[in-house]
This record gives structure tokens, C-alpha cells and sequence, in this order.
């Protein structure tokens, strides 16, 4: 069986790796336009992947994941921020829920 | 009045430490549910408050989490940390150019120790060198609440009925959202890498071929395919780190 405290460890370890192995190290720009664009689009395509369809799933129903999807997508769209973004796709698919 | 270093430093940390109240509230909530995460995957407060500490990172801990829960091996716990945050790599390297040449390696330790997306954003908007010690104070008061909320989300998860847990871990998909959807309005790319990752990713649950394959391995297969073909046909022109 596997320990957490290991995966921790891990977890923090790489972290910790990726952030400051760069800024310690590397004193110029990234030449590779290839690599320059590829972790440009890295975390939009990771966030997208972890976000649907599992936002259908975490909720009680998928009708109130789909519901807090769509205002969560209009609310950010139109600039809202971090935390109300959040907060509305929480409340929306709380208040969704409790219609089934 | 003589301004010595040490309260000249004092100053700009405090400067950091107040820009910071604002980044930590939105943590702090966002952190409550990815706790609720921990505690499906099994970490007790302590362990979740460790990992939030010294991980700090949304995207990253959620699918570590995921991962624990699965049981899946170190090795790809490694393997998804650093593709669920490569994009530190590159905050990382361009904060680089943004230093003091002279800036001691302590602090170039710390500084990188600490970036999030949203402490990197506040630090670099700034102009001139960055200054160690602003991001240390904006990093006093937002990282701590982020590890807080983590522990109170595994605390508090258990008191919670089904439907609200259910509902507050909705929230780390909102933020997530509140992370791609802006850019996408402005970039067509992103908006059409958003675009097939969510079909890709819906439709790789579907195919018994990945279905197999544990979370963390279809996110990490998927944007190592996704973001280098983007990368491929559509290389950027601008500099990326204006992002």
C-alpha cells in the first residue's frame, strides 16, 4: 500500500523542482519556439481536460453540473473573476441540485 | 529621514502582505473544496495542510488527489505534478529575466519556491526588477489561508450534508473556468484548444482504450497531445509570457 506522506513528499518535491530549477538556473530566454509554445498552452489544455466532462460528474445530478458549466462559462466570460466565478458555479449547482 | 535596507525591505513586504489579503480570500475558498477532495483520497488535516504548504498549486493538488485516491504509483504522481505544472516552468524562467542579475540564489530559491498564477501575475505586473521581498509579503498572506482551507475542507467536509460537499467541490471547476475561459475569448487558439480538450476528454472516457487508463494518465496523455499539436500548427508569435 502506498503512504502519504510519501506522495506528499513527491508532490512537493517536484514541485518545488519545476518552480526554482529555472529561475536558478537558466540566466537566458528559451530559444525553442516549439517548447515557448508548448508550455504557453499546457495549462489551458490541462484545466479544459480536468474540467469537463468531470464538472457533469462531481455534482449530485449532471443536470446541475451542466447548469453550474454554463454560468460558470458566461460569468468568466464576461470578466468575472476568480472566486466569484467559484462561488457562482457552487451556488448554481447547489440550488440545481435541490430541484431533483 | 535615513532609510536602511532593512526597513525599506519591511516596507515593500508590507506592501506585498496587504496586495496579498485579497489572493488569499480567494484561496481560502477555493482551497475548502479541494480539501473535500483530500479527504475523499484519504489525507487527514494535518497531511492536507503539508501538502497545500508546500505544493501550492490548484490544478496540481486536485490531481494529485485524484491520484492518492486511486492508488496510483509515485512515479506517475511525479509524472502529473510536473505536466499539471509545467506552466511554473515557464513563469519561472521568465521571472529569470525579470531579476537583478546580482539577486543571490537564496532569494531566487524563494521567489520561484512561491510562484502560484496569481502571485506570479501581482509580481511581475510590477515594473523595474522584481523585488524579493514583494513577493514574499504577497505570499504571507495568501499561501497560509490556502494551506488553512485545504485542512478545513477535510475538517468541515465530513459536517457538511452530501449536496453541499457536492456543490463546494463544484467551485475548483468555476475557478479553473474563471482561468481558461477569458484568454479564449481574446485568443482563437486557446479557444479552440479549450474547445477539443473538453471533446477529447469527454470522448477518451468513452473509448475502452483510455477508459482503462487511470485519471492522471489521460490528462497527462491528452495534454502532452493536445498542447504539442497546438504548438506544432499554431506556434506562438508573441512572446508567451505576456499571458
Amino acid at each position: 500500500m502506498h503512504n502519504n506522506w510519501v506522495y506528499i513528499a513527491v508532490m512537493a518535491g517536484v514541485s518545488f523542482l519545476i518552480r526554482v530549477l529555472p529561475l536558478t538556473l537558466i540566466r537566458r530566454q528559451i530559444k525553442s519556439r516549439f517548447i515557448r509554445s508548448f508550455l504557453f498552452y499546457v495549462p489551458y489544455v490541462t484545466l479544459a481536460v480536468m474540467t469537463f466532462p468531470a464538472i457533469t460528474q462531481a455534482a449530485s445530478a449532471p443536470a446541475a453540473g451542466i447548469a453550474a458549466l454554463s454560468v460558470g462559462i458566461l460569468m468568466s466570460w464576461f470578466g468575472a473573476g476568480l472566486f466569484p466565478v467559484a462561488a457562482a458555479c457552487s451556488i448554481t449547482a447547489f440550488a440545481v441540485s435541490m430541484l431533483f | 529621514m535615513h532609510k536602511t535596507a532593512q526597513t525599506e525591505h519591511r516596507q515593500v513586504f508590507l506592501t506585498g502582505a496587504g496586495d496579498g489579503i485579497p489572493i488569499g480570500l480567494g484561496y481560502f475558498a477555493v482551497s475548502f473544496s479541494l480539501g473535500i477532495s483530500a479527504r475523499t483520497a484519504g489525507l487527514d488535516p494535518l497531511q492536507a495542510f503539508i501538502a497545500s504548504l508546500l505544493t501550492i498549486a490548484s490544478a496540481g493538488e486536485y490531481a494529485a488527489f485524484t491520484l492518492i485516491a486511486a492508488g496510483a504509483s509515485y512515479l506517475e504522481m511525479a509524472a502529473v505534478i510536473f505536466i499539471t505544472n509545467c506552466r511554473y516552468i515557464l513563469m519561472s524562467c521568465a521571472m529569470s529575466q525579470r531579476l537583478d542579475p546580482s539577486a543571490p540564489t537564496v532569494h531566487r530559491i524563494g521567489m520561484g519556491a512561491l510562484i502560484t498564477d496569481e502571485i506570479f501575475g501581482a509580481g511581475i505586473s510590477k515594473p523595474g526588477y522584481m523585488d524579493p521581498f514583494y513577493t514574499y509579503g504577497l505570499a504571507s498572506t495568501s499561501v497560509l489561508p490556502w494551506a488553512l482551507g485545504t485542512m478545513l475542507g477535510v475538517i468541515a467536509g465530513n459536517l457538511l450534508p452530501q449536496a453541499a460537499v457536492s456543490a463546494l467541490s463544484i467551485s475548483i471547476y468555476g475557478m479553473f473556468l474563471a482561468i481558461i475561459v477569458p484568454p479564449s475569448r481574446n485568443d482563437t487558439v486557446i479557444l479552440g484548444c479549450v474547445l477539443i480538450s473538453f471533446i477529447l476528454s469527454w470522448l477518451s472516457g468513452k473509448l475502452t482504450l483510455f477508459s482503462s487508463m487511470s485519471e492522471g494518465t489521460r490528462i497527462l496523455i491528452l495534454t502532452l497531445l493536445i498542447a504539442s499539436a497546438a504548438a506544432l500548427f499554431f506556434p506562438r508569435k508573441e512572446e508567451p509570457d505576456a499571458q
